[in-house]
């Protein structure tokens, strides 16, 4: 059996299971399965509206899951996207707020400062990694958090005179679109969706394309024959920490400048970033597979909240569903095994 | 007259996906004796001994000790039968000190917490009544491979062990130390014991074993008496064909130095000085061999020639031009090659297709890239040309190089290091773990390559090795090499004591190494 | 306000932040020591977090002041149980163990507020009433100037994460247990070949830590927020992680650790009613915990050594 059906298996298997696990919790609770489920799809897909809104739920996912994704191919683990993305959040409203500049620079400057917020943020990771062999994990974690004090405090005492959230960031850097909106019913999607899908592309090109990504995928494969082969390790492990804060940043971005057009206090992490996780593992790591993914998760995110309303099931079903999915992809060991059993008592 | 076997494995087959390891084996031991267990790499003696041991399980056959049939489901069994095993690779814990490895699993207690002082008593005891002196109280990291070795030796004798397997006990023990194991060994057997020894050494039989089981590729060959044979029928039974000692090959020509090592001076890992003031020439058209024991400075003196570790001081020379400290790239660039010690770590990128290792030196160069972006077509056609001229078994270029054999996957880097045509080549353990043929095809290449005049520099643990390869030997001794030899005029005792640091015109007297 | 009341208040303070910190991070020592990396800790305390509260809603008019410490021991049982899940994931199934332990956290988090939502109709459980309250403990808070720093206004389960710390610590490094544990950890196959059985040492760790950080949410909840919902455990569970590392998997650095990172929060906390903190923007003392951790692994490494096995799945027969 060839290794791409295999991995292009193991996700939907992952996603079946996950869902069949959930409506088996639904049972067990005295809920209705198929109502429950059925509210989810309506919730994501039953109208245009909705069908708007998934789209723009996916779009900063599909940044989030580009950000792990690359980072995993090129042998780090990124749990930093929350941190990043908050920086790249604030990074562009504070451009999107302090400048007043025809759109065509305006836009693209507060993506800018998106990107090398994200990228600063990363850098710090990667640098440690590369240099003293710190393990990132932890550090990004770490990081998590100081971003999301430091980005609060941006918000009450820098972007806002003691209030809890900024000012609108100006038309010019806004990623609204007044097409997407009126074919959507007036959901919040925007223009991000658009970028996000060049970003795939990108990162596609540059992972397999280039001879960058050929060392970056060398050095997260392999690190002493990458460098016996006269690759530099630690410059490559700090660009490809860079390069996912990059992604990080801009997933951020879409928030600030795309669905909410400004900042605010932050009790908690958004969450996107963790489920950048779920979504690069879902999609096996590779471009197609994250955009993919992102539309998945977007849909379970936004359906979620129909459940309540529609079938009485709290949405938190959802977020146990993508648990299990997460486990099964995870342990695509035993998935694979059961399948290889299979295979042969068929034969 | 009855034979009494104190272990008999009757009949054994081990299976692992998609591969039979022992396949009907059957192996006795006699009460008292030394019994060899031999075979090339990969023919199946570990997995035996690890059935034996209770590390698996296997398929059929039947196992008996003492005439009574057991099953021997984990190495707990195994211990309480009187079974015990010295690893190849020890098994020892870096962080713990000496006694607690010996007592792991079988602690002394009081009061439910680890009596360390009795247990240091009794490793005290033991360690004395067999002669096998250890620090108990030192760290593993701390100490060094002999008594390592001995810690392993002193786990078994802790559990009381009667049968101890020795699984290629000399592998990483000087000549001299390797005596002293042997005399270990009969001390054993006086003391009542059984010994099966795992080894593909010969001169080791012949020294020290009664009797001989050889396994060739799964499947047991015959068991013979020490006494009736000799190190060449056993080489054949081993391999199963006539083997060939020496490599054919013609007078060396030798010409220019093309590297010329000045007084260099290299730092280990810990910052210990590893290579101490070191000279060394190789000129074109000729292979130097160098021989040492692992841990004289031979991995630090590569790593410093190709720009992996930081030289201190002194100067290495490549075709006049200094190339001491700068970065692997530019070396390879000046015309070095390198067959790399490991080559999992360091030769390959395992989850590479194997046609994209080829150009993993090269692949920012034209015609496999240009400005940034990589040229397929040209890289698969690189692979392709190599992976025929080199005799590469793989499915495809496309195969992972995780899927190539040992043998395969060294013939590719191989193929890829000659292929940059570099002025001097490196080939550190070259053979290591190979099958027989892939040895022949291996030598035959870098005595090829001083055909052409390059220079090659070989360093290998099996003194065989480069005792047929190399045109000169150079054996280094603490960092520093202390003799050139012919070898067609030194033997492998001259050598052995050589790389021990002794020098053989002033010993008195010669041991039977 | 002088010198003394405001150390006053810092210890005491401190100690309070510190104690769930503590059991969780011994948690986290007993997992990765065996070799099974646990990034799941922040997850096994909301469990133990949500089963104290809800326990205790249930049952405070049966148990009475007996409730909270109840309430400990079932969190200990429900969490050791869940943290089997991560054993299962990571041990059995061979996982990635930073992976499952994000999986844990999600599924953690959606089962506890589904739960709560079911059982409850709303997200946030009603407070409760038997708590672990702030006391002065009899007989040690009247030595002098100790006592006051010290012994007053405390609650016993400070104290008691001390004592269990060193009891860990015994264990882990004086019994066969801890011995074999950590030789599971540093070098499994030496262990098998021992007759260890690494696989369930491993289980038996995993399920060590989800007692641990149940004990530690359980502890939080009703010490702290006395009641329960998604906001309930932010981030603890993370700076028990960062304490057991900053603690070089010990289980007395990871208390000390812990004891830092509670003072350094607790500072926080309280900076604003201490002249001399008042004037510090909080945001510095918020992310110090953080950025100490951060510069302790920078300045350790090389000394701060995980377990030589920790994140790699045992297979027996891999040479």
């Amino acid at each position: 059996m060839s290794n791409k059906y295999i991995n292009i298996l193991i996700p939907i298997i992952a996603v079946l299971l996950g869902l069949i696990a959930g409506a088996i919790i639904m049972l067990i609770s005295g809920y209705n399965p198929i109502a429950g489920y059925a509210a989810l799809w309506n919730g994501a897909f039953g109208q245009t509206f909705y069908i708007g809104e998934t789209l723009r739920q996916a779009t900063p996912y599909i940044f989030a899951g580009l950000a792990v994704a690359f980072a995993f191919r090129t042998g780090l683990f990124n749990i930093g996207v929350e941190g990043q993305l908050l920086v790249g959040w604030i990074a562009s409203v504070w451009v999107g707020l302090a400048f007043d500049l025809p759109k065509i620079i305006h836009l693209p400057l507060a993506i800018l400062a998106a990107m090398i917020a994200g990228a600063l943020w990363g850098f710090v990771p990667g640098f440690l990694k590369a240099r003293l062999r710190v393990h990132e994990v932890i550090v990004t974690i770490m990081m998590n958090y100081i971003a999301l004090h430091v980005t609060n405090y941006l918000v009450r005492n820098v972007l806002s005179k003691q209030k809890d959230s900024t000012a609108h960031i100006h038309n010019s850097a806004s990623l609204h679109s007044d097409f997407l909106q009126k074919i959507t019913d007036f959901s919040t999607l925007h223009n991000g969706l658009y970028l996000a899908i060049i970003a795939a592309i990108i990162m596609w090109f540059l992972l397999e394309k280039t001879t960058k990504g050929f060392e970056l995928r060398s050095v997260g494969f392999n690190q002493h024959a990458s460098h016996y082969a006269g690759m530099n390790v630690n410059r490559n492990i700090v660009q490809s920490m860079v390069i996912s804060g990059v992604f990080a940043g801009l997933a951020g971005a879409m928030e600030g400048l795309g669905t909410f057009g400004y900042a605010f206090l932050q009790p908690d992490f958004s969450g996107i970033g963790f489920d950048g996780i779920a979504v690069a593992l879902l999609g096996g790591n590779t471009s197609i597979g994250v955009v993919i993914a992102a539309l998945l998760f977007g849909a379970l995110r936004v359906g979620s909240l129909n459940m309540p309303i529609e079938a009485n099931v709290p949405n938190e079903l959802v977020e146990i569903v993508i648990a299990l999915i997460i486990f099964f992809v995870a342990s695509s060991y035993i998935i694979k095994w059961a399948i290889g059993r299979f295979k042969r008592e068929a034969k | 007259m009855r034979v009494e076997y104190v272990i008999e494995m009757l009949n054994i087959r081990k299976e692992f996906p998609g591969i039979v390891a022992n396949d009907n084996i059957t192996l006795q031991l006699k009460k008292g004796e030394i019994h060899a267990l031999l075979g090339e790499n990969g023919a199946g003696k570990s997995t035996l001994m690890n059935v034996l041991f209770g590390l698996y399980q296997p398929e059929k056959g039947e196992i008996r000790v003492n005439g009574k049939p057991v099953k021997i489901t984990n190495p707990n069994i195994a211990n309480e039968l009187g079974i015990g095993m010295v690893h190849q690779h020890f098994m020892l814990v870096e962080k713990f000190t000496v006694t607690e490895n010996i007592i792991l699993g079988k602690e002394p207690k009081t009061a439910g917490a680890i009596n360390i002082k009795k247990a240091e008593k009794e490793v005290r005891e033991i360690s004395e009544k067999y002669n096998l002196s250890v620090d108990p109280h030192a760290k593993i990291s701390d100490i060094s491979v002999g008594m390592q070795q001995r810690v392993e030796i002193l786990k078994t004798l802790y559990r009381g062990a009667d049968i101890i397997i020795f699984d290629e006990p000399t592998a990483v023990l000087t000549p001299q130390e390797i005596t002293e194991l042997i005399q270990i060994m009969k001390a054993l057997i006086r003391e009542g014991k059984s010994i099966i020894l795992i080894t593909h050494k010969l001169k080791e039989i012949m020294e020290v074993c009664d009797r001989v089981t050889v396994i060739r590729k799964g499947k047991g060959i015959d068991t013979l008496n020490v006494k009736d044979t000799n190190p060449n029928e056993l080489a054949n039974l081993m391999v199963g064909r006539e083997v060939v000692f020496k490599t054919e090959k013609s007078e060396a020509r030798p010409k220019e130095n093309i590297l010329e090592i000045n007084n260099l001076v290299v730092n280990d890992a810990r910052g210990v000085q590893a290579v101490k003031g070191l000279d060394l020439d190789v000129r074109a058209g000729e292979i130097v061999g160098i021989a040492g024991v692992d841990g004289n400075g031979q991995t630090e003196l590569i790593e410093a020639i190709t720009g992996l570790r930081k030289s201190e001081s002194g100067s290495i020379k490549l075709n006049g031009k200094e190339i001491i400290n700068q970065k692997p790239r530019k070396i390879t660039e000046s015309g070095v090659g390198h067959i790399p010690e490991d080559r999992h770590k360091h030769g390959l990128v395992l989850d590479f297709p194997i046609g994209e290792n080829m150009v993993l030196q090269t692949y920012y160069q034209k015609p496999f890239s240009k400005g940034g972006i990589l040229n397929f077509k040209e890289i698969y056609k690189k692979a392709k040309q190599l992976i025929g001229e080199f005799d590469v078994r793989t499915p495809s270029e496309f195969t992972l190089a995780r899927s190539l054999s040992g043998g395969n996957q060294q013939k590719a880097i191989i193929g890829r290091e000659i292929d940059r045509d570099p002025d001097f080549l490196i080939a550190a353990q070259p053979t290591r773990g190979l099958d027989v043929g892939a040895i022949e095809f291996i030598h035959k290449r870098l005595i090829d390559q001083r055909d052409k005049g390059k220079a090659v520099l070989l360093i290998s643990f099996e003194l065989e090795e480069i005792l047929n390869v190399s045109d000169r030997i150079a054996v280094i001794y603490e960092g520093k090499i202390v003799s050139i030899v012919d070898p067609r005029t030194t033997s492998e005792q001259e050598l052995g004591l050589l790389m021990a640091g002794a020098n053989p015109e002033k010993e008195g007297e010669t041991n039977n190494v | 306000m002088n010198f003394m009341t405001a150390l006053e208040i810092i210890v005491s303070s401190s100690l309070l932040v510190a104690a769930p910190l503590i059991f969780t991070a011994l948690g986290g020592v007993f997992s990765e020591r065996a070799g099974v990396v646990n990034i799941g800790l922040e997850g096994l305390m909301i469990i133990g977090a949500f089963t104290s509260i809800v326990f205790n809603l249930t049952f405070a008019k049966t148990f009475g002041p007996a409730t909270p410490w109840l309430g400990l021991l079932v969190a200990m049982i429900v969490g050791g149980i869940f943290a089997l899940i991560h054993g299962l994931a990571s041990i059995t199934f061979r996982a990635d163990q930073t992976v499952s332990g994000v999986a844990i956290n999600f599924l953690a988090l959606g089962l506890a507020v589904f739960l709560v939502k079911k059982w409850y109709g709303k997200g946030q459980t009603d407070m409760i009433v038997q708590n672990f309250r702030k006391i002065d403990i009899p007989g040690l808070s009247h030595i002098p100037i100790i006592g006051d720093l010290f012994f007053k206004n405390v609650t016993y389960a400070s104290y008691l994460a001390i004592i269990i710390s060193f009891v860990v610590w015994y264990v882990i490094y004086k019994t066969p247990f801890g011995l074999r544990l950590r030789s599971v950890g540093e070098h499994p196959m030496a262990a098998d070949t021992m007759g260890i059985n690494v696989i369930r040492m491993r289980y038996v760790a995993v399920f060590l830590s989800g007692v641990f950080g149940g004990v530690g949410g359980a502890v939080y909840a009703q010490t702290i927020t006395l009641d329960f919902s998604h906001a309930t455990i932010t981030g603890q569970g993370f700076m028990a992680l960062a304490a057991m590392i900053f603690g070089k998997w010990h289980p007395l650095g990871a208390m000390g650790a812990a004891l830092f990172f509670g003072f350094a929060q607790s500072l926080s906390i309280v900076g604003d009613q201490i002249p001399f903190l008042k004037d510090i923007p909080s945001v510095y003392l918020l992310i110090a915990p953080y950025v100490l951790t951060i510069l302790a692994l920078a300045g350790f490494v090389g000394r701060a050594e995980a377990p030589k096995a920790d994140g790699i799945p045992y297979i027996k027969g891999q040479r």
